[in-house]
C-alpha cells in the first residue's frame, strides 16, 4: 500500500474502498454528479432549449422541460436581424490583434526583463506589477478620456481596434507569466547562443520561443477569452453599430427585442468561448494553476 | 526537451575586448534591453501610468464647454450630495460581504469534495468551469429572462412551486435583488477559485492527513488542522482578490435589474461612475468617485495585510 500514500488525501483510499466507507463514497459521487450537471449545463440547456420554444410555449405555465415543436425561428432572426455575421466578425478580429499585440510586445518586455535585465528593470516591472492592485472599474474615466485624445499624438481612438489591442498589452499578469517562464529557461543556453554570435533577437526567436510554446499558448487563450467576455471597456471605445463586439452588440439589441430572440444571440455568442474551452481544457488549467501563487 | 545541435563550427576565438570598449558593449548592451522593453512600457505608459494620474487630477478639475479649471474638493461634494451616493455604497458593500461568504467560501467545500473523488473528476472540474467561459452578458440574459422571470413560467419560480415552496418576484424584489445578484455572479465566478483551490489541496503532502488520522484526528480536525493551514496561502490571496472583483460590481446591475433596480435596489458604486461619467456628462465626478472606490480598497488591503502579517 506504499505507493499510494503519496496520493492519498482527507480521506485514505482504503477506508473508501470498504463495506461502508464504499457505498457512501458512491452515493455522494452519483449525487454530486447530478447535482453538477443540473446546476451547470442545466441553464445551458435551458437556454438553447429556450430559444427553440416559440413566445407562447416560453410564457406557458408550468414550462415545458423540451420544446414540443422546435422552430428554429428565433435562431434565424437573431442572425439575421442583429447583424450577428458582422458582430462576430468584429469580436474574432479583435481578440486575433489582442493576441498579435500581447504576443509581441510582452514577450519582447518579459525576455528583456528575464534575460538581458537592463539597468531599471526591476523599477519597471515594479510598476508593471503595482498595475494589479488597481481595479479596472477605477481607471475607466481617465483611460476613456486618454483613448478619445491620446497625449502628444492627439489622436482619436474610438471605433479604432487599437482602443481595444493596446491597452490588452498593459496586462501585467501576462507579462508576469512569461517572466516566470523566461526565468526557469538555463543562463547556459543563452550563453551558448551569445557564444555562437546570435542577436538577442535571434536568441529569442530561435531558442526562447520554441522552448515556451506551452505557456504562449496559455497567454493566447487567455486573451482571446478576455476580449471575448469583456464588455464595458468595448461598449464604451466603440460606439458604432459597424463595430460593436458581440456582447455590447446583443445588449443593444436587447430593449425591443422578444426575449427568445435574445437568447438565441447570447447562445451563438458563447459557442466560440465554449468550443475554446472544450478543445483547450488541460492548457486553461494548467494556465490557471501556474498563475496562482505556489511558493 | 529535444534541442538538436547541428555540429557547430568550433567558435571563432574572440579576442578579449580592449578596456575602451568594454564600457561601450554595455551601453549598447542596454540599449538592447531598453529597445526590447520599449512597446510594453508605452503602453503600460498610455493606458496605466498616465491614466492613474490623469484620474487623480480630473477629480480636482471641472471641464465645461472646454475650458479645465481647478474646483478643488467640488466634484467630491457634488457626487456625495447626490441621493444615490450612499445607497451604491451600501449595496455594493452588501454585495461584497455575501459573495464573499457565496462566492468564497463555497468553491472551498466544492473543491475539497472534489479533491476526494477518484472518478469523474475531470467531468465535475470541466462543469463548475463552464459558466466562468461563457461571455457575462450572455449567461447575464439567461438568467434575466428565464431563471428569474417573475412570473410562473420562470425556471427558478417553476422548481420552487413544484416543491411546494414560495415563489419570488426576484429582480422586481427589492429585498431579492442582492441575493439574485450574488446568485448569478457566483455561478459565472466560482469555477476559477476552485480550479485554484484544487491545485492548491493537491499540493499537500499525504503524510500530513496519515500523521492526523494516527493520533486519532477525526474528518472535520484533519480539515482544520490540516488542509486550511497547508492551502493558507491561498486562501489568502483569493479573498482579497474575490473582494476587489466584487467592489465593481457592474454588469449584473445592468443587465439583470437595468441599472438601478427597483426602489434603487441594484444600483453600485461602479454603476454610479458609469452614469456620472457616461450619462450625465459629469466625467469629473466619475473621476472623483473612481478615486475614492480606489481609496476605500487600499484601505481595505492595508487593514488586510496588518491582519494577516499578525498571523505568522
Amino acid at each position: 500500500m506504499a505507493g499510494e500514500s503519496g496520493s492519498r488525501t482527507l480521506i485514505s483510499h482504503a477506508q473508501l474502498r470498504r463495506g461502508r466507507g464504499r457505498v457512501v463514497y458512491w452515493t455522494l459521487l452519483s449525487l454530486v454528479v447530478v447535482a453538477f450537471t443540473l446546476l451547470f449545463l442545466g441553464p445551458l440547456y435551458w437556454m438553447v432549449t429556450g430559444a427553440l420554444k416559440t413566445g407562447q410555449e416560453v410564457a406557458q405555465t408550468p414550462p415545458t422541460w423540451y420544446p414540443k415543436h422546435p422552430d428554429p425561428a428565433s435562431y434565424v432572426d437573431a442572425w439575421q436581424q442583429l447583424n450577428l455575421a458582422k458582430l462576430l466578425f468584429n469580436t474574432f478580429y479583435y481578440a486575433f490583434g489582442a493576441v498579435l499585440f500581447q504576443l509581441v510586445f510582452d514577450t519582447a518586455a518579459a525576455y528583456a526583463l528575464s534575460k538581458l535585465r537592463p539597468v531599471g528593470g526591476h523599477v519597471i516591472l515594479g510598476a508593471m506589477l503595482a498595475t494589479l492592485m488597481i481595479p479596472a472599474m477605477v481607471l475607466i474615466v481617465p483611460q476613456y478620456v486618454t483613448v478619445i485624445d491620446l497625449p502628444v499624438l492627439h489622436l482619436n481612438l474610438l471605433d479604432s481596434p487599437f482602443a481595444i489591442w493596446l491597452p490588452l498589452v498593459a496586462n501585467a499578469f501576462t507579462v508576469f507569466l512569461l517572466k516566470r517562464f523566461f526565468d526557469a529557461i538555463p543562463e547556459e543556453l543563452m550563453a551558448a547562443a551569445q557564444v555562437d554570435g546570435a542577436t538577442p533577437l535571434r536568441t529569442l526567436w530561435s531558442i526562447i520561443l520554441p522552448m515556451s510554446r506551452p505557456i504562449l499558448g496559455v497567454v493566447s487563450i487567455f486573451s482571446v477569452t478576455a476580449v471575448w467576455k469583456d464588455f464595458l471597456w468595448p461598449k464604451l471605445v466603440m460606439p458604432s453599430p459597424e463595430t460593436r463586439t458581440v456582447s455590447v452588440g446583443i445588449y443593444a439589441f436587447a430593449g425591443g427585442t422578444p426575449q427568445n430572440v435574445v437568447i438565441a444571440a447570447a447562445v451563438i455568442s458563447a459557442i466560440p468561448t465554449v468550443i475554446i474551452f472544450l478543445v483547450f481544457q488541460r492548457n486553461i488549467m494548467s494556465g490557471l494553476t501556474t498563475g496562482s501563487l505556489k511558493g | 526537451m529535444a534541442i538538436v545541435t547541428a555540429p557547430a563550427p568550433a567558435p571563432p576565438r574572440v579576442p578579449p575586448p580592449p578596456r575602451a570598449t568594454r564600457r561601450g558593449r554595455k551601453v549598447r548592451d542596454n540599449l538592447t534591453g531598453h529597445a526590447f522593453l520599449i512597446g510594453a512600457v508605452l503602453c503600460f505608459a498610455l493606458f496605466m501610468w498616465y491614466p492613474m494620474i490623469r484620474g487623480v487630477v480630473m477629480s480636482f478639475q471641472r471641464t465645461r464647454r472646454g475650458q479645465t479649471t481647478w474646483v478643488g474638493w467640488d466634484n467630491y461634494s457634488r457626487i456625495i450630495a447626490d441621493p444615490s451616493f450612499w445607497t451604491a455604497w451600501r449595496n455594493t458593500l452588501l454585495f461584497t460581504v455575501v459573495a464573499l461568504v457565496a462566492g468564497y467560501v463555497v468553491p472551498f467545500l466544492v473543491a475539497i469534495l472534489l479533491n476526494e473523488f477518484r472518478h469523474a473528476q475531470g467531468y465535475l472540474r470541466a462543469l463548475v468551469y463552464l459558466p466562468v467561459m461563457l461571455p457575462p452578458a450572455s449567461a447575464l440574459f439567461l438568467f434575466k429572462f428565464y431563471a428569474y422571470d417573475p412570473s410562473d413560467a420562470g425556471l427558478f419560480n417553476a422548481v420552487l412551486s413544484a416543491l411546494h415552496l414560495p415563489t419570488s418576484q426576484w429582480m422586481q424584489s427589492p429585498a431579492m435583488t442582492i441575493p439574485a445578484m450574488v446568485l448569478a455572479s457566483t455561478w459565472m465566478n466560482m469555477g476559477s477559485a476552485v480550479l485554484i483551490y484544487l491545485a492548491a489541496l493537491q499540493n499537500i503532502p499525504g503524510e500530513l492527513y496519515e500523521a492526523a488520522e494516527l493520533d486519532g484526528a477525526g474528518l472535520w480536525r484533519r480539515i482544520i488542522h490540516v488542509t486550511i493551514p497547508q492551502t493558507r496561502l491561498i486562501l489568502a490571496l483569493l479573498a482579497m482578490l474575490q473582494v476587489v472583483a466584487t467592489m465593481q460590481l457592474f454588469i449584473e446591475p445592468l443587465i439583470l435589474a437595468n441599472g438601478a433596480g427597483t426602489q434603487d435596489s441594484a444600483t453600485s458604486v461602479a454603476y454610479l461612475i458609469y452614469q456620472h461619467g457616461f450619462f450625465q456628462n459629469d466625467l469629473n465626478g466619475a473621476a472623483a468617485l473612481g478615486v475614492l472606490m480606489l481609496v476605500v480598497l487600499a484601505g481595505f488591503s492595508a487593514v488586510y495585510v496588518r491582519l494577516t502579517a499578525r498571523q505568522d
